[in-house]
Order: structure tokens, then sequence, then C-alpha cells
């Protein structure tokens, strides 16, 4: 495959994960809001927009249509490599989410903007799976949508830790159980946690689902499992060439988090622990682009 | 109007409501002989069509808007809608060649092919055509699209020109000239294998009664014709078809010839240059790369050769090529064979080559470098057509009977400023045939292209692309201008 389509697949899937975590992060959010003074609000959209990892200032309806155009974009440069169906349904969800006044979205309609870009990434996502072969192009698209969703999730529960669990002898006001069903709500883990703990909201359970459950496809821990199982198809279908610093950085990550218990993060400071992950991440992305994309001459050639 | 008269076997008039609009002039006309007189190969064509109610030619028509919409055979419309698909526009009634007719096209064209590139491999090398005078060497040195590097190169079994494709004209008489050649980057030919897909979908009992020849392993034939080129000792070359990218207006044809051919599509970006060979980047590392089909010009291949500020090239490829590592189709320079000033040597070119006279004659053409020529052609502009060498699609052209006496002084001094830039034609009314507009059949002007492959062998799958001036009394049948298409039926016998 040619390295500039891999390139193409994996940020389409990357922007496609963005522009989706973005959308339920805002919805969850805002519903909370209806409930709040304007001063708890305020704060609410700053934590919100550290999650995102966003300037503040950055409109988040300009963040969702920017990143579903640059989904559209570099789909259209592989529109042979998806199928049509594929570019059928992404290019449905450009045309509805530009058709919308941002302005006017942002003071009325929120909810069924918001709405149609959820539904129509589980829409992609969906086509993706049951139309296009799963061979090395769907590889790279879930490599792009599992390093995405694992550094959101991360920042997100980064966030969290800094403004609620960094103080643990504060007691828990009414208004803190909101945060958590909140947090849970970001992503999409409610009834999932309740399912294993129950109702019983405490923090440092939420926390281990959050990052350690397995099964859980927001989980941290289920998305770099299926990051190092997508990446090692790729290894297996490209050949072994100069693998080991990728494989590397993949395998550690992910025993790290299949062999971690949440008692030792919260003694070593989970905080660290969160931001480890996220370095990680990037370290991958890096050593990804290294071997397949943006690989230098001298070293093809030799190799 | 008294439609029992149809069935009456006496007589193979034809009295449709749908032709009552339908009027000859002095033009060919493909399907009828004389008013109401069809050809006898288009008769069961236009019983059928004629004994459809509008409604249900409407019906199918919409059924093949929606086929090839689905298929994606589409370009993309952009402004403000962006993402906009529009279909090509073509027209359900099929053009006919007889066997006749198209074996007579296909020796045409068979010999016109061998000859250019005999000439081409000739003026990059010894020249001896020039020395001889046959083709005045400042015809040749003076074009835009001659390219000095190619001077002693050797191309793998002498092929310069692997893709063509010729513009042909039937003139009021019924014979077929060819107006002009494409030598560099034809395009078309995916409008040409769609439409037969979606008629033969649409009425295929029509096709049964016809035998109609088949077109369908063009794109097989193209890549034996690359892999026939391909450098010595590589037996299993890898094909590539090299596009300006996404943004290209024909970038659908790019990706549908690639994917028909199970070659990877690359723009000038996947590609590098080490030492002399060619490589793609892939995610498996760099893979050498030994053919290339490019649908790139000249101009744009190589910032290091040709044009510094092209992006959409691979800086280094012409050393590649030149060593032999790499072979181009076509090769640089071929745009010199297609020069309309140098169009009016052709037929001297065949001569001189073959000794043969050619089969598919040439338009009179008039050259504007000559005094007498372009004095004569100055008197009579209000009659000529009037052409730029340098330009393609339908642009840059006077046609003299539908200008106005300001484009004629525009173009007077245009021509004496630049004698060598224009030629001039008689105006000729080109064939013409029966297209759906509104419920009934009128008369538009068509034009021929068909595919020439020249590999190992010449090979040219029956048929081409019919291309329709839509509007009504246009000459001109270029896509970019109203134009459309229509599929083409070379019969059997």
């Amino acid at each position: 495959m040619l390295s500039r389509v891999a390139d193409n697949l994996y940020w389409m899937s990357r922007y496609l994960e963005r522009a989706e975590h973005t959308a339920r992060l805002v919805d969850v959010n805002l519903n909370l809001m209806l409930d709040e003074p304007p001063s708890v609000a305020d704060r609410r959209w700053q934590r919100l927009h550290s999650a995102l990892g966003n300037p503040p200032g950055l409109a988040w309806t300009e963040e969702v249509t920017a990143s579903l155009t640059s989904a559209r974009e570099n789909a259209r440069q592989v529109r042979e490599e998806i199928s049509s169906e594929q570019w059928q349904r992404l290019n449905r969800l450009y045309l509805q989410v530009t058709r919308y006044n941002l302005q006017e979205v942002e003071e009325e309609l929120p909810s069924e903007f918001l709405l149609t870009v959820i539904e129509g990434v589980h829409l992609f996502e969906g086509v993706t799976d049951s139309t296009m072969s799963h061979g090395e192009g769907w590889q790279f698209i879930q490599v792009g949508r599992y390093i995405e969703r694992a550094m959101a999730i991360t920042t997100l529960l980064e966030v969290y830790h800094r403004e609620f669990w960094g103080h643990p002898e504060r007691t828990l006001e009414g208004s803190e159980y909101l945060e958590w069903i909140g947090l849970l709500r970001c992503c999409t883990a409610f009834e999932a946690y309740c399912k294993v703990y129950t109702a019983d909201l405490s923090p440092d359970r939420i926390l281990e689902f959050l990052l350690l459950n397995p099964e859980f496809p927001h989980a941290v821990r289920y998305s770099v499992d299926r990051l190092q199982s997508a990446l090692e198809a790729i290894h297996g279908e490209a050949g072994k060439r100069h693998a080991v610093p990728l494989t590397r950085l993949a395998g550690r990550l992910q025993a790290s988090l299949g062999f971690a218990q949440i008692s030792e993060i919260l003694a070593q400071g989970a905080g660290g622990y969160l931001q480890g992950i996220v370095r990680q991440c990037r370290e991958i992305h890096h050593a990804l682009y290294e071997l397949y994309v943006n690989y230098s001459i001298q070293t093809a050639l030799a190799g | 109007m008294d439609l029992t008269e149809t069935d009456g076997a006496e007589t193979d008039r034809l009295d449709s409501p749908a032709l009552q609009n339908y009027v000859l002039d002095s033009a060919y006309d493909e399907t009828f002989e004389s008013a109401g007189k069809a050809r006898s190969h288009y008769a069961p064509l236009l019983e059928t069509f004629t004994s459809l109610s509008p409604d249900e030619i409407r019906r199918r028509k919409h059924a093949a808007d929606i086929s090839l919409l689905n298929q994606g055979i589409t370009f993309t419309v952009y402004g403000r809608e962006e993402g906009m698909e529009r279909i090509f526009p073509y027209d359900l009634l099929p053009r006919i060649i007889t066997s006749a007719e198209w074996n007579q096209i296909e020796r045409g064209l068979t010999q016109r092919i061998t000859a250019l590139n005999l000439f081409l491999s000739d003026i990059y090398n010894e020249g001896r055509i020039l020395a001889d005078g046959i083709v005045p060497r400042e015809i040749v040195c003076s074009c835009r699209h001659f390219r000095r590097q190619m001077r002693g190169l050797q191309v793998p079994r002498n092929v310069y020109v692997a893709v063509a494709g010729s513009d042909l004209i039937r003139l009021p008489s019924g014979e077929f000239v060819v107006l002009e050649d494409n030598l560099r980057v034809p395009s078309g030919v995916s409008y040409m294998l769609t439409n037969r897909r979606v008629m033969k979908r649409i009425f295929p009992q029509l096709f049964l009664r016809y035998g109609v020849r088949p077109i369908e392993h063009y794109t097989q034939a193209l890549l034996s014709t690359l892999r026939s080129l391909a450098p010595e000792g590589r037996p299993e070359p890898t094909i590539v078809l090299l596009s300006p990218g996404v943004f290209n207006s024909a970038y659908f044809e790019h990706a549908y010839l690639a994917r028909q051919m199970g070659i990877e599509l690359v723009e000038g970006r996947d590609l590098v240059t080490h030492d002399n060979v060619v490589y793609m980047r892939t995610t498996t590392g760099l893979r050498q790369v030994d053919v290339i089909y490019r649908r790139v010009d000249d101009d744009f291949m190589d910032p290091l050769v040709f044009r510094s500020d092209s992006v959409l090239g691979v800086a280094g490829l012409f050393n590649a090529y030149r060593a032999g590592n790499v072979t181009l189709a076509n090769a640089f320079g071929t745009g010199v064979a297609d020069d309309k000033a140098l169009y009016a040597y052709v037929p001297k070119i065949i001569k001189y080559y073959l000794d043969q006279n050619p089969i598919l004659n040439n338009l009179e053409t008039y050259l504007l470098t000559n005094p007498a020529e372009r004095d004569h052609v100055l008197q009579n502009l209000e009659t000529l057509v009037v052409k730029a060498v340098g330009e393609s699609g339908g642009y840059g052209m006077l046609i003299g009977p539908h200008s106005t006496e300001d484009q004629r002084r525009e173009f007077r001094e245009r021509i004496l400023a630049d004698p060598r830039n224009y030629i001039a034609q008689p105006t000729i009314t080109f064939s013409r045939a029966p297209c759906f507009v509104d419920d009934g059949l009128e008369a538009r002007h068509v034009d021929l292209r068909p595919y020439v492959l020249f590999g190992d062998k010449v090979t040219i799958v029956p048929g081409g692309l019919t291309r329709v001036a839509l509007r009504r009394g246009s000459l001109v049948v270029n896509s970019s201008q109203g134009g459309g298409s229509k599929d083409t039926w070379v019969l059997n016998r």
C-alpha cells in the first residue's frame, strides 16, 4: 500500500474519532450546565477546553466541523481505497453538518447538531466494518481510531483527576456526584459501569473502569489492545522491516495497562501515570510515521 | 399524422412523432439517407426507439443516469456546493459504424500511428526527414512541445506514442478524415467503457440483434501494451498510473483505469528517485517502478528538467528515464507530432516512411507561415476556421461563418503578429446524428475518437468515444464546452 494512502486513512479515522468525541463531550456538558449557576458553568467550559486540548476561545462548533472537513478531505484523496458506501456516508455527514449555521447551532439547536455528528460517525464506523476489506487499509483506520481514543480518554481523565482526585481530603458535595455521572457519560460508560460496579459511584472505581477495563470500547486499555493488534496485523502484512521501535513502544504500553493495579497507580500518583500514557501514545505515532509513512530514503534503501 | 404508415411493409419510411423536428441539411447524416429513409444498419435501432413512448425513454434514461451515478462515473463540479458530482452528459441513441467503415478506420489509424512514431524517432535521432527537406526544420524546432532533451535517447521498442486518441470527423461525402491527433495524454476512454456498460444493461436485446463488437478488453490491452514497453530485464514489471491528483478534472478516469488494470494510482509525491531508479513509497518500503503510464503533461513531470515550479512531478525522473531504468508512456516530446501546423505534413510523413498513400485523409490546412497561403486566409476569414496551434479543448478558435467583424479583426492582428501560432482550415460541417432532445429526436454534430494502443503491436478496440455537440447547431464537442457522448457500435458484419 502506498504510504500516502496509509497516511490519509489514518488521519481520516483520527479526525472522525475526534469529531465524535468532541460532540459527545459538549453534549454531556451542555446538559449538566442546565442545572448550574453561571460561575460553575464557566469553570466547566474551561475544563472542557482543556480536556479537548483546545486553546480557550475556539468555538466547539468550529472544531467539530473542521475535524469532519479534514476527515472528508483525507477520504477524498483515497476514494479508490475505501468503499463507495463509506464515501457516501462520510460525504453525506459532511454536507449535513456544513449546512448548519454555526452561530445558530451554538445559540439554539446544539443537541440536534451534536446528535447528527455522533450518529453519523457511528454509521460510518459500521459501514467501514461491513463493507471494507479488513486488510492493511482497514487496519490503519483502526490504528487511527484507537490511538486518538486512547489519548482523548486519558486526557479527559487527567483533567478530572487534577480537579477532583487531587484533593482527597475534600468532602464530596452533592454536585460532585453529577460530575462523576458526567464523566462516565462523556465516555458512554455509565451503563457499562453500573453493570460492573452498580450505580454506587466511587472515583477510584471509575478511574479503574475507564483506564483498565479490557472489554469496554471506550476504556483506555481496550483501545490500546485494539491499537496493538492492528499494528501487529500491519507488521504481518508489511514484513518485519525495522519494526522493533514501534513494536516495543506499543507492547510496553499494552503490558503496562494490562498488568497494572489501580491501587498501585493511585499510590504512585495517577496524574503522572496518565501523562505517561499520553506521552507514549505520541511516541507510538512518531514511530509509526518513521516506519510506514515518513521514512528516510536512505534507511529504506539500506533495509 | 397517420401512424399506421410505419406498419406498411412496402415502405421503409419512418414517420414517427419523435422525428417531426428532425431536419436534414447539407451535413452528412449518420442515420438517414434522405428524409424519412434510414440507412439499413440503423433501421432496426430506430424502429425500437421510435416504438417506445417518451415516458418509457425517460424511464430508461433515468435508469441509466442512476446507474452511472451509483457507479461513481462522475466528474466533480467545484464551487459553492463542494463535492457535488455530475454525470458526464450522454445520449441514449448509439452511433453505428459498419464493419467496412471500421476496417478502413482501423487500417488508416494503424498506418498513421506507425508513421508518426517513426517520425518522432527520426527527429529525435538522425533527423533524416528534416535533412531531406520533407518537413521544414523550423516547424519542428519552433514547436512548443519539441523536447531538446530527448535528442539521442533510445526508447524501448522505439515507441514514443503508446496511447493515442485521434479525432475523426465525417465530411458531407461520408468520408472519414482526421481532424487532429492527440499524442500526449488523450482522455475520455473511461467514458467509452462506461457508456457501453450502461447501454448493455438498458438495451440488452438490441445487442443480441445487432452483433456489436466488444470493447471491454481495452484495459487489458492497455496493460499488455505498457508491459511490452518495460525496460529490459524486468520480466515482472511494476506498472503505475501517475495522476496529477484529486483536483484534476480527469481524476475519475485515472482512478478508474488504475483500478481496472489493478495497478497503483500514484501522484508525484509518492515517487522518489535514487541512483537513476524510480521508487514508490509504500508501507513495505521503497518499491522499484518500471513503467509509468503518466497522465501529467511533459512540463510538470520533472522540475529539474522542465518547469522548475512544478510539484506534480518527480525530481530526477528524466535522468532515470534517460538511463533506461524506467519507461514512460507516452514518451516526452510527443506533442511535436500533434502540433496543428505539423498536422499539414502528416500525409507527406506517411509517404516518406511507409511509401504509402494515406488511408485516412487530412483536412485541407493552410499554413500561415507561407505568405501566399496567409494572404488567401486573411482575405477569406469569414469562410474559414482559424485555430491556435498550441490550444486544445475548443479554445483559441475563430469559426469564420459564426464570427463577428471584431473577432475577425482581432484574429487578423494575432495572425500577423505570430503566424507560426495559427493554422486555417475550410469550415466543415461534420456529420450529424439523431439525439434525444426534449421528447423528440434532433440532429446534432458528432465526431469520433478511437483509442489507439501501440506496444509490441497496434491495438485499436473497435469503437471509440463519439462526442456530441449537444447545443443546437454547435460544432464544438468538447465536454468543457457543452459536449456529451454516445455509445459507439462497430458491427461484426
